[in-house]
C-alpha cells in the first residue's frame, strides 16, 4: 500500500468509484488551487473491491463540496482539523449545478448561445434527476463534462 | 423597472395570480373600449426568430387594442441574428426601444436567457418544443369562460400527446386544480409521456388511457384535439389503421353531452370535421378570441398598468 503523509488541515475524500478521481479533481476546481493535493487511484478496498482516493490540504471553508454529492453520494468526505478527523459530512444533492453537465438537447438554446453557463437544476430529490435551466432536458450519465 | 416579471412558464404565476389575470380578461372582453388607451405610448416588441403568423398577430393586435404601438420582425433571417448576434444582446438592444417584449425562437430556452439578461418584461411566445405559455393561459381562460370555473371536469386530450407541447404544458397548469379527471386517448406510439402520468400519480390526480375516442365521448366535458401527423408512426399501415380514430366528425360527436366542448390549439388540417365547425360546441375558433384578452390582460400586468 502507498504511504501518503497525514494532512494538518482539509479534505480526505474516500470510497470514490474507482476512475472518478480525476473528474472529481476538475469539478473542484482544484486544479486552479495552489494546494497539495494527493490523488490515489484503485486502492484496495474490503467493500468495493478498488477505490479512489483524494486528499487535499486547504483551508476546510474552501471548497465547495454540493457538486460530490451529484457525481456520487456514496463518497465519504472527512473533513480534518490540526491533524484529526473532526468531521464526517453527510452529501446533500445540491439544488442547482453549474458547469458540471452539458445539455445534450441539440433545440437548447445553450448549444448556440455564446458563454452561457450550463445551469441544471434538481427537479426530483428522491430519484435524483437533474433539468436543464433553459429546456427542462433531463440530464444523462454522458452529460457530465 | 420595479418588480420585472416575465411570462416564461404558465407555473410561473400562483393559481391566484391567474386568477387574477383571467378576471382582468373577463373585464376586457365585457368592456374593450374601456381598455383601449391603457397602453398609449407603450411599445410591444414582438421577436419572432421563426414565423407564427397567428401568434404573433395576436400579440400585436393585444397591444395595439390596448393603444399600444408595435415594433419587431417576423422571421430571424430580417434580424440582427443572421449576422450572428447573441440573443443576450438582441435584448439589451430591444430594451432600449420598447417597453415589454413577446420572443419566439426555435431554440428552447432562448426566451428565458433573453428574460435573464432584459430590463423589460419578456413573454415566451413559443421556444421550440418547450412551451408556450400564452396558449396555455388561452385554454385555462376558455375552459374557464366556457364552464364558469377551472374545477370538476373530465377533459378528454386527443392526437399526438407524445410531442403536443401544448397538450404538456396544459395538463401541468390543470394539475393545480381539483377535481379534474383526464383521459388520454392517443395511438399507443403517441402516448403521453412517462414523467407527466408519474406527475399525476403523485399528485394523486385520476388519468385514463384509452386508444378510440368513442370509448369515452359521453364521458366528457371538453375534448381537446390535436393533429395526429404521419411522419409520427412507425410504419404506414399503423398511420392507416389509426388515423381515422382521431378525426371527429358528427357522428363521433353525436356520441358527446350536449355541453362538451371542442377546444384545438389550431391549426387544424383535417382532425376535426368540418362540419363540426357550426355546431355550438365547437369552441377552437373562441378560443382564438380568449387569447387576444389573455394577453392584452398579460400585457397590462406585466406592465403593472392597473
Amino acid at each position: 500500500m502507498l504511504n501518503i503523509g497525514k494532512i494538518e488541515e482539509g479534505f480526505v475524500l474516500d470510497h470514490i468509484k474507482a476512475g472518478k478521481s480525476m473528474q472529481i479533481y476538475r469539478h473542484l476546481g482544484l486544479d486552479n488551487m495552489d494546494s497539495t493535493v494527493a490523488i490515489i487511484k484503485n486502492a484496495k478496498s474490503k467493500a468495493m473491491g478498488k477505490k479512489d482516493i483524494l486528499k487535499v490540504e486547504c483551508d476546510i471553508n474552501s471548497l465547495d463540496l454540493d457538486v460530490l454529492a451529484f457525481i456520487d453520494h456514496n463518497i465519504t468526505v472527512n473533513v480534518i482539523k490540526d491533524g484529526e478527523i473532526i468531521e464526517k459530512r453527510s452529501l446533500v444533492l445540491p439544488r442547482e449545478i453549474t458547469g458540471v453537465i452539458k445539455c445534450h438537447n441539440p433545440r437548447c438554446i445553450s448549444s448556440i448561445e455564446q458563454e452561457l453557463p450550463q445551469i441544471f437544476y434538481l427537479a426530483d430529490e428522491e430519484k435524483e434527476i437533474y433539468r436543464c435551466r433553459y429546456c427542462d432536458e433531463k440530464y444523462s450519465e454522458s452529460d457530465i463534462m | 423597472m420595479e418588480n420585472l416579471r416575465h411570462m416564461m412558464n404558465p407555473l410561473d404565476f400562483s393559481v391566484e395570480e391567474l386568477e387574477s389575470l383571467f378576471d382582468l380578461a373577463g373585464e376586457i372582453e365585457k368592456d374593450m373600449e374601456g381598455y383601449s388607451h391603457k397602453c398609449d405610448g407603450k411599445i410591444l416588441a414582438t421577436c419572432f426568430y421563426e414565423p407564427s403568423t397567428r401568434t404573433r398577430l395576436s400579440f400585436e393586435t393585444a397591444m395595439l387594442r390596448l393603444g399600444g404601438k408595435c415594433i419587431g420582425f417576423a422571421d430571424a433571417s430580417n434580424s440582427s441574428a443572421a449576422k450572428g448576434e447573441s440573443v443576450a444582446d438582441t435584448i439589451r438592444v430591444i430594451s432600449c426601444f420598447a417597453d415589454i417584449c413577446a420572443m419566439r425562437h426555435p431554440k428552447e430556452g432562448a426566451p428565458m436567457v433573453a428574460a435573464s439578461r432584459s430590463s423589460i418584461p419578456v413573454i415566451n411566445a413559443g421556444d421550440g418544443g418547450h412551451q408556450h405559455p400564452t396558449q396555455t393561459l388561452t385554454d385555462l381562460l376558455t375552459i374557464r369562460s366556457l364552464y364558469g370555473k377551472l374545477s370538476n371536469f373530465t377533459i378528454g386530450l386527443c392526437g399526438d400527446l407524445k410531442f403536443g407541447r401544448t397538450v404538456h404544458s396544459l395538463i401541468n397548469a390543470l394539475s393545480r386544480y381539483e377535481g379534474i379527471r383526464f383521459i388520454f386517448i392517443s395511438p399507443k406510439e403517441l402516448r403521453v409521456p412517462d414523467y407527466i402520468t408519474e406527475m399525476l400519480r403523485q399528485k394523486g390526480i385520476q388519468y385514463e388511457e384509452v386508444i378510440k375516442l368513442e370509448e369515452i365521448m359521453p364521458q366528457l366535458d371538453f375534448l381537446y384535439m390535436t393533429r395526429v401527423q404521419k411522419e409520427r408512426f412507425f410504419n404506414e399501415e399503423d398511420y392507416i389503421r389509426l388515423r381515422n380514430f382521431y378525426i371527429l366528425d358528427k357522428e363521433k360527436m353525436a356520441l358527446a353531452k350536449e355541453k362538451m366542448f371542442i377546444l384545438h390549439p389550431l391549426p387544424r388540417v383535417n382532425e376535426i370535421s368540418v362540419e363540426l365547425d357550426d355546431d355550438p360546441r365547437a369552441a377552437y375558433f373562441k378560443q382564438v378570441q380568449y387569447g387576444l384578452y389573455v394577453r392584452m390582460a398579460l400585457i397590462l400586468t406585466l406592465l403593472n398598468i392597473k
